[in-house]
């Protein structure tokens, strides 16, 4: 059954086509990627599902209630974290969930359980009273969380919930979001890290209010990406990109910190041509040539310049 | 729904609490207004310097002075002798007068043959003063007048009166104190200023922070949003009534004279249709500096020279008459004056409760429209 099903969704701010009729479904119980550039539309496909912004055009059922005709039945469906914090500052934590679980309408037993839910899941145990603008920023996300789901919500939206946290809090905070994926909450979260991506079961990715891309993170990689990938480490990046850029063997590049990723087709006969072509001439040393397994970074930056280049 | 409502009381009140700045605004704002306007704006018109020139030096003419300087309200500053130094003395402001007593003053008078004059000079800089004190020197005169026909007659033994004799009482304020007037004025100044700013600034906090987001996106309506935030305000409002009241009381000795259940009434009409003004700035604001603005000027100034307040609506022209109805603490203020001053009934003001209760509506539904268009622009 599908939890959330997206029918040429289109919004229009005055001639600014940010969503451009994007269709897709997300199964129950999934985690599903939304994955773009800053002004891809992504937060203005999430806010519409949310029922907080009407469509243009358009409709999305979400579990089940249509976001044109019923927005109140979605809200009380659904759970969203937005991309700024949305906690109150001025609060203590505990503050923060009885507000917002009085907001959803629990009291009595409900709340407590649930207070006491959240304060778990955030590691806020004995910290009740502290001031919520003083807690970490990884504290204060897995707070977020437990807030916006405080309600137990069929379906979680979360607008970037990682931006700004660091590694560690992220991996922590994934492992809350498959959590509640795995208690059958579906999840449909948009985030910057590729590498978070992969945490996903479905993902797609939006450019300029379209949908370019979609599918897991694997059926992505062979779809989209038929080319081998290598991996070029050598003494000058930037001269060996120029170069790399006009032989008939390269389709696409990219610099990938201090190494240098190319797409080949079958002009190419062995590596070992790369090595001789750097070193003789123009004197590059060729410390390892790689043949890798692409990352979804790697795809979405070819799909990405496919679009480019065709425009 | 009661619960949801209750939630973000709770959840406002908790942070007020812990705004010191804030708190200290709210309470202390009005009492120091009210000792402002209570002590400095002030019609009353005591103790007026006067210079007299005596050009007669007769008993009658120092009879004269010395009827006018025994009243309260002169001060007799100085006496002279040329007119070069009643001009010197008006152009320097020792004096905001100047009587004149001519000479043969006092052989006029008995001879009964030509008219006696009196000249008084006045400041008119200040035209209402200058008002009032002319007033108070005609009566001043009337009365010398009066003393000076009862001795003559008394001498030819017959008794001689005015064939009529105004009795002028002042009801409601018999010593026509400006702070009694005021009062009323200055409850409906401070409890709009304080309702428009703090319920505009507590909801663009909100959009400023981003956690409307988070309120929008819960099932929650507009309407439950709202009350629940001016619950809290309309409950400190009254506090504030309160304490202007009693304040009023010991710094002034003013009295309600009315019943407090219509003062309740009154005033919640009043904070409803304030509210509604201050929630209609925080949907068309984006930021605090520009609703602090905004709220500002909407509330203080109609509330200041539009209401009534200090001056009097009718003497406006007829085109600024109809605009005073830009700010409900017109119609709170004739309430007010009717139940505190007067201690009348409902049936005295009982259209400015309506006035009220349709403003706040009117400013309430374009409020909730504009909030629902604005979502369609997020």
């Amino acid at each position: 059954m599908h939890s959330i099903e997206v029918k040429n969704l289109r919004k229009e701010f005055g001639n600014f086509v940010a969503v451009n009729d994007i269709s897709f479904n997300v199964n129950s119980g999934d985690i599903f990627g939304f994955l773009g550039a800053n002004g891809a539309g992504k937060t203005t496909a999430i806010k519409m599902m949310c029922g907080i912004l009407a469509p243009t055009s358009g409709d999305a059922l979400v579990h089940g209630f249509s976001i044109a005709k019923d927005p109140s039945n979605v809200k009380l469906n659904i759970g969203y974290m937005s991309q700024r914090f949305s906690l109150y500052n001025d609060l203590s934590v505990v503050e923060n969930i009885n507000f917002f679980g009085g907001v959803y309408g629990l009291s009595g037993k409900d709340l407590e359980k649930r207070k006491d839910w959240v304060l778990e899941i955030a590691n806020l145990k004995n910290e009740e009273k502290v001031l919520t603008g003083s807690l970490p920023g990884g504290i204060k996300q897995r707070l977020a969380l437990g807030t916006a789901v405080i309600h137990k919500p069929k379906i979680v939206f979360l607008d970037e919930p990682t931006s700004g946290v660091d590694p560690l809090s992220r991996r922590a905070f994934w492992e809350l979001i498959q959590n509640l994926s795995s208690e059958g909450v579906t999840v449909l979260v948009t985030t910057h890290y590729l590498e978070e991506a992969e945490y996903c079961n479905d993902i797609i990715l939006m450019d300029a209010g379209e949908i370019i891309a979609n599918g897991s993170s694997k059926v992505m990689k062979e779809k989209y990406l038929k080319n081998d990938i290598l991996e070029i480490e050598c003494s000058d990046v930037i001269a060996g990109l120029e170069i790399l850029e006009k032989q008939n063997f390269v389709e696409e590049t990219s610099i990938f910190g201090n190494n240098i990723h190319i797409s080949i087709n079958k002009n190419l006969k062995e590596l070992n041509q790369i090595n001789t072509l750097l070193k003789s001439s123009h004197n590059i040393d060729v410390i390892r040539v790689q043949k890798i397994v692409p990352t979804l970074e790697d795809v979405f930056i070819h799909l990405l310049e496919k679009r480019r280049n065709a425009k | 729904m009661l619960n949801r409502i209750i939630a973000i009381s709770r959840k406002e009140v908790k942070q007020l609490l812990r705004d010191k700045r804030m708190m200290f605004v709210l309470f202390f704002f009005p009492v120091f207004l009210l000792i402002i306007f209570g002590y400095a704006v002030n019609f009353d018109v005591q103790n007026v310097r006067l210079a007299v020139q005596d050009n007669d030096h007769t008993e009658t003419s120092r009879d004269l002075i010395k009827t006018i300087s025994s009243s309260s309200y002169f001060q007799i500053v100085e006496y002279y002798d040329n007119d070069k130094r009643g001009k010197e003395i008006l152009d320097e402001g020792i004096a905001k007068g100047l009587m004149i007593i001519p000479t043969d003053f006092e052989k006029n008078i008995f001879s009964a043959k030509e008219e006696v004059k009196v000249q008084i000079l006045l400041d008119g800089v200040d035209g209402n003063s200058a008002a009032i004190i002319q007033n108070y020197s005609i009566a001043a005169i009337t009365s010398f007048n009066k003393k000076l026909n009862k001795n003559a007659s008394n001498k030819i033994g017959i008794k001689l009166e005015a064939p009529i004799n105004l009795q002028s009482r002042f009801w409601f304020n018999p010593q026509l104190q400006t702070t009694i007037y005021m009062l009323p004025g200055l409850i409906a100044l401070i409890l709009i200023v304080t309702a428009v700013i703090t319920v505009s600034l507590s909801l663009v906090r909100e959009k400023e922070r981003g956690t409307i987001e988070q309120i929008n996106v819960s099932s929650l309506t507009i309407f439950e949003l709202l009350l629940g935030k001016l619950f809290p305000y309309v409950i400190i409002s009254y506090i504030n009534a309160a304490i202007i009241l009693l304040a009023g009381y010991i710094l002034f000795g003013v009295v309600v004279m009315g019943s407090y259940w219509l003062l309740f009434v009154s005033t919640f009409l009043f904070l409803f249709a304030s509210t509604a003004i201050g929630i209609f700035i925080s949907v068309v604001s984006d930021s605090q500096q520009v609703a602090f603005t905004i709220a500002t000027f909407a509330s203080l100034l109609p509330a200041t020279i539009l209401s009534g307040f200090i001056f009097p609506i009718e003497s406006m022209p007829v085109i600024i008459q109809w605009l005073t109805n830009v700010t409900p603490a017109k119609f709170f203020i004739i309430a007010l004056r009717g139940i505190i001053i007067k201690g009348v009934g409902l049936s005295a003001f009982w259209d400015q409760w309506i006035y009220m209760f349709l403003f706040a509506t009117f400013f309430m539904l374009i409020s909730v429209v504009k909030y629902q268009q604005s979502l369609k622009k997020l």
